[in-house]
């Protein structure tokens, strides 16, 4: 790739990847821990803020980018507009508090990565993770880690080689959440049709520097 | 484990057949369905409202059946109606509108105390374009009608100064 630390490549559960060509998950394992962001990140925080206006938020739904998970959402049977794509979540916590807050590490560097880019990405402990993470639909009497009810069989995760570690574009098991024990960080980017690859490099890239610079 | 898990949701989900390509093709027209809607909903934002929300959705992901994708495709496709019709009905608004609007300022004596803002024209801002007597009731007495522009948006700063004098009144409607 060209640069550390180098994203890995997830693989997509084969009849998943035959209904939804141009699905793919990919990461990239950071060592950081979870804190206050630096005043560099904050001020970065505030110059996308002041570039995030409400009449491109309107216009957000009609760009290439987040356009394709819109579509990929209704595709899984999600309504993006009241489960909101990451970037239009973001776009609407924007307008609504009038800037871009800081919440810490990671959660900062997922946001500047994701209005800069517009891929979806989120954050996971990477120490909690067993072998390559992929995309594949649950069997019958599979759990998140940590939480007690049961995934509905069918349901589209993202998993490691012991299990779902989270629901796609939804919350993640307990055990792989990143708290304020957690010491490496997996950003982890779902790609969907319509999204180019060097975008997704591209994000996973910037939250990488973001993170590794604090 | 990897290898079994695959196997079964393979067998599980009962993919491939002839429907695959049927689902490919409705997946195919839910982009563009999405694409107009959204083209729709920016050119309506601040004139109309309109509604992008597609009923019978699941809480969590899945692969949908033929029928599922079908009734995403005709929710959308509804909502896509509901937007061109309710844009088309608004345009038609604002050229009557426009249209007053050229009467108005060609004769205001002819439309006496017409006012038309600028949102029944379709154009953005807080400005209002009316017909009013110069001079007051002389004015009306001699027929001497203008057109008066309001000057836009009320300041910041002026709202402000209104919410700071209602606060030091104190709470009204309240019997002491």
């Amino acid at each position: 790739m060209g640069w550390e630390p180098a994203p890995r490549q997830g693989w997509v559960a084969p009849h998943l990847a035959s209904e939804f060509p141009g699905l793919g998950i990919a990461w990239v394992e950071v060592e950081a821990k979870p804190g206050k962001s630096s005043e560099a990140v904050r001020r970065r925080l505030r110059d996308l803020s002041d570039r995030t206006y409400g009449a491109e938020a309107v216009r957000l739904r009609e760009r290439p980018i987040p356009w394709a998970y819109r579509v990929f959402f209704r595709q899984i049977g999600l309504d993006p507009d009241r489960q909101r794509t990451p970037i239009e979540q973001l776009t609407l916590d924007r307008l609504h508090d009038g800037g871009f807050r800081s919440r810490g590490l990671p959660a900062d560097a997922l946001t500047i990565a994701i209005v800069e880019t517009g891929v979806a990405l989120r954050a996971l402990d990477a120490d909690s993770l067993e072998g390559s993470l992929c995309i594949r639909d649950t069997a019958p009497g599979e759990t998140l880690p940590g939480d007690p009810g049961e995934v509905a069989q069918g349901t589209l995760v993202i998993a490691d080689a012991a299990g779902p570690v989270a629901l796609l574009f939804g919350p993640a098991g307990e055990a792989q959440r990143v708290e304020r024990a957690t010491r490496r960080i997996a950003v982890v980017a779902t790609q969907v049709r319509g999204v180019p690859q060097i975008s997704v490099e591209e994000a996973l890239w910037m939250a990488a520097a973001t993170l590794q610079a604090g | 484990m990897t290898v079994l898990l695959r196997g079964q949701q393979a067998s599980r989900l009962r993919v491939g057949g002839d429907e695959a390509p049927a689902r490919a093709e409705l997946r195919r027209q839910i982009g563009r369905l999405e694409r107009e809607l959204s083209a729709l909903i920016a050119e309506g934002f601040g004139r109309v409202a309109i509604d992008g929300a597609v009923a019978g959705s699941s809480p969590a992901p899945r692969v949908l059946g033929l029928g599922e994708l079908e009734r995403v495709r005709d929710e959308l496709a509804e909502r896509v109606g509901e937007a061109r019709r309710a844009l088309a009905e608004r345009s038609s608004f604002e050229a009557a509108n426009r249209e007053l609007l050229r009467g108005l300022i060609e004769s205001p004596e002819r439309h006496k105390w017409v006012r038309v803002s600028r949102a029944d024209v379709g154009e953005p801002g807080c400005g209002a374009w009316h017909s009013l007597p110069r001079l007051g009731p002389i004015g009306m007495l001699m027929g001497w009608w203008r057109v008066k522009v309001s000057s836009g948006c009320p300041l910041a700063g002026r709202l402000a100064a209104v919410e700071r004098e209602g606060l030091a009144a104190g709470p009204s409607g309240v019997c002491a």
